[in-house]
């Protein structure tokens, strides 16, 4: 087990990152050990990320541990860059972290001055000071250029990009060109712009829940006055609650039509803030709570019917929304036909909220009873069964602590896998039988392959109820 | 006293015309379809009313809920407006214990999948969380509440609230009792549902379902009468079963006694 971290206490008592544990127990017997977990690192910086979004919408992890902000047009909400960079530190120190930044022209530049500290006082000589490892080269490449004895990023840019290109191929010239501004090398901001965004912030934290929600009303039905003139409705609501310790709480709805009445909308915060498994927590209190619509679709004004009151469809919708929100999102579902002959994959049940057209179902055969049943297990239950004959119907079945004997039966009918999807071309073919019991229990159950071609007896299975 | 008692009962006599006049001002009962059942219930079953159907055993579950679906997809059938969506509300335990609902079958018993709607819920409080919000959401058509064992939650208040929600809205709830025992309810009827063996088709297979239902209680009505209930798919109907045949006119009429299933059973397996 080696380092794979170390703060600044323990580095300057001499440990460092790839140190053996054994040799760093041995130098600092009082050491503290935490188990190294990238996953938690990872969804931290994450959190932080999204706390970041106070400042700038483009932010940009840059993993393992550090933040990219665009904050062109952004440093003057809080003063200067100077004043950006005290509250951005004051927060996270808060926090028990430690920080290092810098500014610079382009992303990759902040990043390689912020990790690597160059001396120089203008940006470009801060880039001629640069050790070669700011590149970000294979560690192949990394060896060569020092052994070649260009040790920093001002030694390179001397020599002519072509030599460099040859030797050490095209990435070495682009990230030169990128850290020096020739190149230009975009963020991928974690958050697209939301169509509509709308923010209050407060001048004290607030710390009740309550007036928490009652400007969340506000916002939305700020939101919702924005859609009406855009003549627009939204189907995801996502509200962002800042806590003045940093962390951001966001909560989220999602509606089958679009919406833009902000009494639905808050009812259905109403129900997701219910469904939370801890209840919203203000901490220390709120200090800016922001909605963003981000997924809008036309809505034109609604009529009203003659006598009053709403459409069948608007209803309904308004139902699925409700039941979707407090019982999860796939809890409401409806069925899409899928065009295959195996019964378990013949229907797709999809998110109501988000079900497509409606599907062309394969209509019964006049005269016949009914041949599929109306609740299927999945996956089928295994069932003993005795045969008069192998390949015949069965005669009698053990199913759940009960024997049935089969008054009447039709079947096979033969269902083959699909083997024309299937790398080995094979599979299973199942025999299907209708069957009444003694009692008028009606079933449907498959054998499971044919006698004879496997080396096992072939197994039998429960797949559904009838009547 | 006595003076006090005239008024009250005169009151109560108000009251129960003034509901009576509400719920059925314009409803039509849902007509099954079935002569005995229609004729013995005034027409059929309330619609924009409460109906509990039980499967007192196991095995009877299947048939339950295929004879409260087949209720559903006559009641929106026969609905004067176009409210014709079905909410088929069910508790996680219950998706486990009886199997997902498989729209292909719900085709072939006579209903149309885009309408149906299925809700699960994580257990019994939300599960009747949900129903409250159902009842009272007048696009419905019907609604079917599964419930599974004794819920103690689900008493004479609950399902009072239940069967007042459903007189204003309209929408006809079917509250499916899968192994349970009738309690204290204010459902509109009472039924126990068992399997009875279909009359055959050809080669004694098996034919259209046929439900023994049992009307156990109703309402301001006579109660105690089973019927041996065939669902007819292509018509939408109910009707008595082996009545029959003639119209659909595939099928050698095999009666369903002893010894001729008995040798009718041997020629099946002969088939397969």
């Amino acid at each position: 087990m080696r380092l794979a971290a170390v703060d600044a206490s323990a580095a300057a008592l001499g440990t460092t990152v790839g140190l053996s544990l054994g040799d760093a127990r041995a130098r600092l017997p009082g050491l503290e050990v935490r188990d190294h977990d990238p996953a938690s690192d990872g969804r931290w910086l994450a959190r932080l990320a999204d706390g970041c979004v106070r400042y700038t919408p483009m932010v940009e992890i840059d993993p393992p541990d550090g933040l990219i902000l665009d904050i062109a047009g952004c440093a003057h909400l809080l003063g200067n860059e100077a004043g950006l960079a005290t509250d951005v530190t004051k927060r996270l120190v808060r926090l028990g972290m430690t920080v290092r930044f810098a500014f610079a022209s382009n992303p990759d530049a902040a990043r390689a001055f912020t990790r690597y500290r160059p001396d120089g006082t203008d940006e470009a000589a801060m880039i001629q000071h640069l050790p070669i490892a700011a590149l970000r080269l294979d560690p192949q490449s990394e060896v060569g250029l020092r052994r070649a004895g260009l040790k920093t990023v001002g030694h390179i840019i001397k020599c002519p990009m072509a030599s460099i290109a040859a030797r050490f191929g095209e990435k070495a010239v682009t990230s030169l060109r990128r850290l020096t501004g020739e190149a230009d090398s975009p963020l991928a901001p974690r958050q697209t712009l939301p169509a509509i965004a709308v923010e209050r912030r407060f001048a004290e934290p607030v710390a009740r829940t309550e007036y928490a929600l009652k400007i969340l009303g506000e916002l939305v039905a700020e939101a919702g006055r924005t859609l009406e003139k855009r003549e627009a409705g939204g189907r995801t609501f996502a509200a962002m609650f800042f806590r003045s310790d940093g962390l951001a709480q966001s909560l989220a709805i999602e509606t089958s039509r679009p919406l833009r009445d902000a009494q639905a909308a808050m009812r259905l915060f109403g129900e997701r803030i219910e469904k939370l498994d801890d209840p919203l927590d203000p901490g220390f209190g709120y200090d800016s709570i922001s909605l963003t619509v981000p997924v809008t679709e036309p809505l034109s004004p609604a009529q009203l019917k003659l006598e009053g009151g709403r459409t069948h469809e608007t209803q309904i919708a308004a139902l699925v929304d409700r039941l979707s929100t407090r019982l999860g999102r796939g809890q409401v579902r409806r069925f899409r036909p899928c065009d295959t002959h195996i019964p378990e994959q013949a229907q797709l049940e999809l998110p109501a909220v988000e079900a497509g057209a409606p599907g062309q179902w394969h209509s019964p055969e006049t005269g016949e009873p009914p041949l599929r049943p109306f609740q299927l297990f999945d996956p089928p239950q295994p069932i003993e069964v005795i045969a008069e004959v192998p390949d015949g119907p069965p005669h009698r079945f053990h199913w759940r602590h009960a024997t049935h004997d089969i008054a009447r039966a039709e079947g096979p009918e033969r269902i083959a896998s699909e083997w024309w999807r299937r790398k080995d071309m094979k599979g299973v073919t199942r025999d299907y039988y209708r069957v009444e019991d003694a009692c008028g229990c009606r079933f449907w159950i498959f054998r499971h392959g044919l006698y004879g071609t496997g080396k096992r007896m072939p197994l039998w299975y429960m797949h559904g109820v009838f009547a | 006293m006595r003076e006090s008692a005239i008024p009250l009962s005169a009151l109560r006599e108000r009251i129960a015309l003034e509901e009576q006049g509400r719920c059925t001002a314009m409803r039509l009962p849902v007509a099954s379809g079935h002569a005995g059942l229609d004729g013995f219930m005034e027409g059929g079953l309330g619609r924009g009313a409460l109906h509990e159907i039980f499967a007192k055993k196991r095995n009877d579950a299947g048939s339950a809920a295929i004879f409260a679906t087949v209720w559903a997809i006559r009641t929106v059938i026969q609905q004067p407006e176009d409210a014709q969506a079905l909410l088929w509300l069910r508790s996680a335990e219950a998706e486990r214990q009886s199997g997902r609902i498989y729209a292909p079958g719900f085709v072939e018993y006579g209903g149309d999948p885009e309408t149906l709607l299925l809700a699960c819920a994580r257990n019994d409080i939300a599960l009747l969380r949900a129903a409250a919000d159902a009842v009272r959401c007048t696009g419905l058509g019907a609604v079917i509440i599964e419930c599974r064992g004794n819920i103690p939650l689900l008493d004479l208040t609950a399902s009072r609230k239940l069967a007042l929600a459903v007189r204003d809205s309209g929408v006809t709830a079917f509250l499916l009792r899968i192994d349970a025992q009738p309690g204290p309810s204010a459902a509109h009827t009472r039924w126990a549902v068992r399997p009875a063996p279909s009359v055959p088709l050809a080669a004694n297979a098996p034919g259209p379902p046929v439900f023994e239902a049992e009307l156990l209680r109703q309402r301001a009505g006579p109660a105690g009468k089973i019927w041996q209930m065939e669902w007819d798919r292509d018509r939408r109907q109910f009707r008595e079963a082996g009545q029959e045949k003639a119209l659909s006119g595939i099928v050698v009429p095999v009666p369903a006694d002893g010894q001729m299933a008995d040798r009718a059973s041997e020629r099946a397996r002969l088939t397969g």
